[in-house]
């Protein structure tokens, strides 16, 4: 018994220091050594091995409830997990391997060894820090219950504030981002102030007397006006986005809405009828490419420019018939052929928007520029914070149009499809219809989405209608949640407007998107914010998997 | 049953019509390819010649993609899954093995023992290929046997982009051009000697391959369990070991492929998984998804359709810079399988109502 818990000890420490060589030699690590969060000592770098070395001693300790084992073994695995560091360490300044592998630099030896280097001291500052982390998480991890959740989120709190330091400190007040932020990242004053700021925000919504507080600051408002004042305020926050937000975060919030909008039509597809669409960039680049040949006066169909609010609709109605053609071949598939195929599909747009033969009409490589802007009166809208309210009256739409779905009749024949297709045409459902009309309405958000986009930056071209967009949103939709209207918002959020804003990242980002959607089917398969009904569904079936003999395992199919 | 019966008929003559319309376009499709190929024939652009080494490529090309489908065929056929990040167990051999390569390269062994040399690669590869395919069952797929269809698609869709781009972040974005191995240059006959080797070398793994499968305990456990699982593990074969063996060995042949994929195209890249991936799979549904020989005669199939194509097909018609349609041809070729003859040509071995 005792031999096996060291053991698991052990390997789980050996595990996380994999991990934490995977990151530094594929090179999140190396990148992110400079991007301070919190005064000169914590980078996003040091941030990360930490929390590696955290998870493991997480992942030991809590499997025993006594004070005594949890520290033993929580700091066996943690030191596993810092010595491998150090190896590598080690190896990166003693060999030389730059010619092959691209990050192992003298460089990535001092950030792992958070600082020292591949000497006694660094080995001195791994130890150390390998026992306090441990120490630390085995004494959270003894907390009464919301106290060790409350903690965790706010310390990341903390260091979400301190990254996202160049977007916040432009836009809070003077006082406020001296005293909070240093050069770079969170000053230490202003890292306490946060963390305290943050627990006691997190303890609110968490604990007994917090939400007693919070219910008693909700009752003030009568029932029937509550709901319309959230959805005012909330409405009122988004539309002053613009106003205090500068040039860049605009333009940051311009292209989450734009995955916002395609992230609701996929929804409708991945989300509501089960499909999964590897070529959702296929409608919004139909939709780009119809606004842009119908303004842009460089193709020019017949002579004529339309105005945008006339190639508007025609470009969502021509995406509507793309996801018509589409969805009709693919009606008689499912799961990996249906994936596969609407791959195809994605991938036959984008050679075919390439390639030289249709470059007369399509602009080949270089695409079409000058496309058509929007006019509101004598109202010219091309910058970024005007098209704002163009692309948040989208997703408005969209999400209405979503809501709405969902709770029809339509939404509950998705659901049945999704479920079960062979049960739902039993029950009458009509399968042709259902999955035409996701593939359709899916598609005219996608094409709405493209039109919007292409007007936005005034050119298309076809580099920018990649499988990656495909993955990109189906990663943001794993995340928030399959079937979840928030879970959208949030994985836009988190997989789109992050990245975004670091630019560091954009290297890494679909190492990253990989890693979230294996995590989070291995993890949490009905994502961040859950939808109800198929929370109970994906989560039932991971337990009874887990819980299933192996022979019994064997035999499981599907 | 007589209220259901009215039913039925009308929802089947609804399907009717959407089948109609898919039939017309694929009638349409037919009939485009058919008239451009007559009209580059009588147009006499290309001599026999030129056919031939189109034809040559092709079947070089091919042979490659035959090894790649193999490995999605048989994790088809005992798992009924489609392994998604396959291109990329494929690219990870050819990037790794390129330092091998480069290192023999440098220190001379390439140029005095080009034999050794070359099946060194081709080990090294296969075996490098071997772990990254175990590992992602490991990590990616094992957990997730019992859980919905979607759940390992999406993780497989996760394990391929992370797979590219820890590749790109260890190694760099650039591309890498393998030596020249001097033995295989030049021409035998009229074939390059590169593809000779190529088509060698598949034909060799392949006799491996089935003396593999019909010769050994581990294969005969393979066929079992992807014949019938459940009666498999009743009678005493590790279901788990058979799958992990099976992702070795289709591991393994896409390590192979990758060399060879790099004597032909010479250069290797993060990315090169995808598009042979793609069409390795193209391959192994088009010779029917879960029959091995499918595979072999899908992936030589396609491969030549690929090279010959283009400019058969869209040459008649006047079209500029046909070469870079060769894609939309495979992807075309793709969807018109799944849509019309999901079974593929030669049939699936391993039936399911499921799948399609």
């Amino acid at each position: 018994m005792t031999l096996t818990a060291w053991r698991r000890a052990l390997f789980i420490g050996f595990l996380a220091g994999i991990a934490g060589w995977h990151l530094s030699l594929a090179g999140l690590v190396p990148a992110f050594a400079q991007r301070r969060l919190i005064g000169e000592a914590v980078t996003f770098s040091s941030a990360l091995l930490l929390a590696l070395i955290v998870i493991a001693a997480h992942a030991t300790a809590r499997r025993y409830s006594g004070v005594l084992p949890r520290f033993t073994f929580g700091v066996v695995s943690a030191l596993v997990t810092g010595i491998m560091f150090f190896v590598l360490a080690l190896v990166v300044t003693a060999f030389n391997l730059r010619q092959i592998l691209l990050n192992a630099t003298p460089e990535l030896a001092r950030t792992l060894t958070f600082g020292g280097g591949a000497d006694p001291d660094g080995f001195l500052r791994v130890l150390v820090i390998a026992v306090v982390a441990a120490g630390v998480t085995s004494a959270v991890g003894a907390l009464p219950p919301p106290w060790g959740r409350i903690l965790v989120f706010a310390s990341l709190t903390t260091l979400l504030v301190g990254l996202l330091r160049d977007v916040l400190a432009p836009v809070l007040p003077g006082v406020l981002t001296g005293f909070l932020y240093g050069s770079a990242g969170l000053s230490y004053s202003g890292a306490v102030v946060v963390l305290v700021a943050s627990v006691l925000l997190f303890a609110l919504r968490a604990t007994a007397s917090g939400r007693t507080a919070t219910r008693a600051v909700a009752t003030a408002v009568p029932p029937p006006l509550r709901r319309p004042l959230v959805r005012t305020i909330a409405l009122l926050l988004l539309l002053s986005i613009p106003l205090w937000a500068g040039l860049f975060l605009s333009n940051v919030a311009d292209f989450v809405g734009f995955y916002i909008l395609m992230g609701l039509g996929l929804n409708l597809v991945l989300g509501f009828a089960g499909l999964l669409d590897l070529g959702y960039v296929a409608f919004f680049a139909v939709g780009a490419y119809t606004m842009a040949v119908l303004t842009s006066p460089e193709i020019a169909v017949g002579g004529y420019i339309l105005d945008f609010w006339l190639a508007l609709p025609i470009a969502v109605v021509v995406t509507v018939g793309a996801g018509l053609l589409v969805g009709l071949p693919v009606l008689r598939m499912r799961g990996d052929y249906l994936a596969i195929a609407t791959l195809g599909f994605g991938e036959i747009v984008r050679l075919l928007v390439l390639s030289d033969w249709l470059k007369p009409h399509l602009g080949g490589a270089q695409g079409i520029t000058q496309i058509g802007r929007p006019h509101l009166g004598s109202l010219r809208l091309d910058s970024p914070q005007e098209f704002y309210f163009l692309i948040l009256l989208g997703c408005l739409l969209a999400w209405f149009l979503s809501v709405r779905l969902r709770d029809s009749r339509l939404g509950r024949a998705w659901f049945a499809i999704r479920e079960d297709e062979h049960v739902a045409q039993a029950m009458g459902i009509n399968r042709v219809t259902a999955k035409l009309t996701a593939f359709a309405i899916g598609a005219s958000f996608g094409g709405l989405s493209g039109a919007l986009f292409a007007s936005l930056v005034g050119s298309v071209v076809p580099a920018s209608f990649s499988l990656l967009v495909s993955i990109n949103v189906v990663a943001l939709l794993v995340l928030g949640g399959m079937g979840s209207l928030p879970g959208v918002l949030v994985g836009a959020l988190a997989l789109v407007g992050i990245p975004e804003l670091l630019r560091e990242f954009q290297e890494y980002r679909l190492l990253v998107y990989g890693m979230v959607l294996i995590a989070m089917m291995l993890l949490r398969p009905a994502g961040l914010l859950p939808e109800r009904i198929h929370r109970v569904e994906l989560e039932e079936a991971v337990e009874e998997s887990r819980e299933a003999t192996p022979a019994e395992l064997a035999t499981g199919q599907d | 049953m007589t209220i259901a019966a009215p039913h039925r008929f009308s929802a089947s003559r609804r399907i009717d019509v959407s089948q109609l319309i898919v039939w017309t376009i694929g009638g349409v499709l037919l009939t485009i390819v058919f008239i451009g190929s007559v009209l580059t024939l009588r147009a006499g652009h290309y001599t026999a010649a030129q056919w031939r080494d189109f034809i040559v490529f092709g079947i070089a090309q091919g042979a490659i993609y035959a090894l790649i489908a193999l490995g999605y065929t048989m994790v088809y056929g005992v798992l009924r899954m489609i392994n998604f990040a396959h291109g990329e167990v494929f690219m990870s051999g050819a990037m790794t093995t390129f330092f091998l390569a480069d290192y023999l390269n440098r220190s001379g062994f390439l140029k005095s023992h080009p034999w050794v040399s070359l099946v060194t690669m081709l080990l090294f590869s296969g075996l490098v290929s071997m772990t990254v395919a175990v590992l992602v069952e490991r990590i990616a797929y094992r957990p997730l046997r019992g859980a919905p269809r979607l759940v390992p698609l999406i993780t497989a869709v996760g394990a391929s982009f992370f797979l590219q781009y820890t590749f790109r972040g260890l190694f760099g974005s650039g591309v890498r051009a393998y030596p020249p191995i001097p033995v295989l240059q030049g021409k035998l006959w009229f074939f390059q000697k590169t593809q000779v080797a190529v088509f060698v070398g598949v034909l060799i793994t392949l006799a491996l391959l089935v003396l593999f499968l019909q010769r050994t305990r581990a294969g005969l456990a393979i066929r079992a369990v992807a014949e019938d699982r459940e009666a498999a593990a009743l009678m005493g074969i590790d279901v788990d070991r058979a799958i992990v063996t099976t992702f070795a060995v289709g591991g393994f042949m896409a390590g192979i492929a990758g060399v060879l994929y790099a004597l032909v195209f010479v250069q290797v890249q993060f990315f090169m998984g995808f598009l042979p991936g793609i069409k390795a799979f193209t391959a192994a549904v088009l010779g029917g998804i879960g029959n091995l020989p499918g595979a072999a005669l899908g992936g030589l199939v396609l491969g030549v359709i690929e090279s010959v194509g283009p400019s058969l097909f869209f040459d008649g018609y006047g079209i500029r810079a046909a070469h870079q349609l060769k894609d939309v041809i495979a992807f075309t070729i793709l969807v018109l399988i799944l849509i019309f003859r999901p079974t593929g040509l030669l049939g699936e071995r391993l039936g399911g109502e499921d799948r399609v």
